[in-house]
């Protein structure tokens, strides 16, 4: 990955974030919130949003910090946990600006927000950038694609569950049940984008 | 009192038509029939002995799960049958009979039942358990074709030794080897398109005659249980997508040969026109319909799988109700507040 990216690449890199390799449905990671905030639209796309900006900003720090203090230090073995406390503290900087700025969405997030600090997709798409060596701006963009990913399968779902608020769902089935099943399906739907990206 | 009133009372709808769920459904099992008959012909007798294990599993699996969730037993609609059916069209005819099983209950009990039952199945329930049978039994869900059978002994594939005669499908070969390995393994382009309009050629037990599933299609149009607008816009999109990308250049594909391939005549009129999982209006259905279209030339052609039309109608299948949403007929009312 270190020879010079066309811009192709890039598309192709951003292709295979949202789609073939979609970090909630062909990853798995981050699916707390995913079952937590998929019962209403207004939540989920709030909560796209709220991923988008965290996701993006945490991939770009963690990336200067592992890149600039991490390695020449040797303390990579730290990373867990340095990650871990930068995202910690990013979300807390987000909820401080959301709440002055954008109280409505503030309190449509509600616990979600602080949630974020817990989403391991955020965590993942940062120990990715690492680990696939990516350079400084391949990690934008994988990570905005990610998150965008994130976002788009979050939307999707809440749409699916919505839906299934009408129907005659089994009674044992009912919450998170049944959003699991409706997780895999789409999971199961998301396998034709298999082996498209490489 | 006891003699009949001069006129009844009642609340509408006044004007009935006799159209129900089950004589649509019952339809639609009539129309899948000929395809059947003819896949006995093509790849043998096995083929019949596997949709009715596919069939018979899947209104056992409706019958017992409704039994289970204290419901009443709805088999006689005919929706489990057209599950069993389609789910067995779009299974390659060389697999094991206990294969469909299998897809049966994941497609009637999970896709279905436990997302409410018939009218609330979110993804088509047959392409649910293609899907699934694929992603759990990839060698034998991919590799059981068989060449067609030429001289109708329909029993030549019955019994041991079956792995031994198994083929590529004309989209495997295409994708892999190109369009001049397609020629020298199926015959000059003429015999090619002949035999494939007709069925003859390696494919999954349903999706092989477009001339059938086409008949069957023209007739539900005809009897107004679908309308043209997903088929067309399905068949429409990967033609065109096929002739703009398909070929070695830009405008040199074959879009003849992408539609009668694969399963989009089946998937076209027989999948993607769900009414569960459709939308209902007309524009959001020509949408529909090209979404599901450029998904399966996308999948043809960069994916890792050699035919996409089943994942592509089960991506499709949940933005449903949002092309639903966005594209509302006007209100034929006045709009709301208009008189304030």
């Amino acid at each position: 990955m270190h020879e010079a990216w066309t811009f192709s690449d890039y598309i192709l890199l951003v292709i295979g974030a949202i789609f073939v390799n979609n970090i909630l449905l062909a990853q798995f990671l981050g699916n707390c919130p995913f079952l937590g905030v998929s019962r209403k639209m207004e939540t989920a796309t709030g909560m796209a949003m709220a991923v988008i900006f965290v996701m993006t900003l945490a991939g770009i720090i963690t990336w200067i910090v592992q890149t600039y203090v991490l390695v020449p230090l040797r303390l990579e073995y730290l990373q867990t946990i340095f990650f871990i406390l930068i995202i910690a503290a990013l979300v807390q900087l987000v909820e401080m600006f959301l709440q002055k700025s954008f109280p409505a969405l503030y309190q449509a997030l509600g616990i979600f927000l602080p949630l974020i600090t817990t989403n391991c997709a955020v965590l993942g798409v940062a120990v990715i950038n690492i680990r696939e060596e990516l350079t400084f701006l391949q990690t934008v963009v994988y990570s905005f694609a990610s998150a965008v990913g994130y976002g788009f399968a979050l939307i999707l779902f809440t749409g699916i569950r919505e839906q299934l608020e009408v129907s005659g769902i089994p009674d044992f089935m009912k919450g998170t049940a049944i959003g699991l099943v409706t997780a895999g399906l789409l999971s199961l739907a998301f396998f034709g984008f298999a082996g498209m990206v490489g | 009192m006891s003699e009949s009133p001069l006129w009844t009372v009642s609340v509408s709808p006044h004007i009935k038509s006799g159209e129900s769920v089950e004589r649509i459904m019952w339809t639609v099992v009539g129309c899948l029939l000929p395809p059947l008959i003819l896949s006995v012909f093509i790849f043998g007798f096995q083929t019949l002995i596997i949709t009715l294990v596919s069939v018979g599993a899947c209104v056992a699996t409706e019958a017992i799960t409704q039994k289970l969730f204290h419901r009443p037993i709805t088999i006689r609609d005919g929706s489990a049958v057209i599950t069993g059916l389609l789910l067995a069209y779009i299974i390659p005819p060389g697999v094991p009979y206990w294969i469909p099983v299998l897809g049966a209950v994941m497609a009637v009990y999970v896709a279905k039942h436990l997302l409410g039952g018939i009218g609330f199945n979110i993804f088509n329930p047959a392409l649910i358990g293609r899907a699934f049978l694929v992603a759990t039994f990839p060698v034998a869900m991919t590799s059981a074709w068989l060449p067609p059978i030429r001289d109708a002994s329909i029993f030549k594939y019955m019994g041991p030794g079956i792995d031994a005669i198994s083929t590529a499908t004309p989209l495997y070969v295409l994708k892999h080897y190109g369009i001049q390995a397609v020629i020298e393994k199926f015959g000059s382009m003429s015999t090619i398109y002949g035999d494939f309009f007709i069925g003859w050629r390696p494919g999954c037990i349903g999706e092989t005659s477009a001339l059938l599933l086409l008949l069957g299609g023209l007739y539900l149009l005809y009897k107004r249980y679908i309308t043209w607008h997903i088929p067309v816009s399905v068949i429409v999109t990967i033609a065109f997508l096929t002739w703009v990308f398909g070929g070695e250049k830009l405008f040199a594909g074959s879009p003849l040969l992408a539609i009668l391939s694969g399963g989009v005549m089946l998937g076209a009129f027989f999948m993607a026109t769900d009414y569960v999982t459709s939308p209902s209006q007309p524009t959001g259905k020509l949408i529909f319909g090209a979404g599901i279209g450029a998904l399966t030339v996308l999948i043809r052609f960069k994916g890792g799988y050699p035919e996409g039309i089943c994942y592509a109608i089960l991506l499709m299948n949940p933005l449903a109700p949002a092309l639903e949403g966005w594209f509302r007929p006007r209100r034929f009312a006045p709009e709301k507040g208009a008189f304030k």
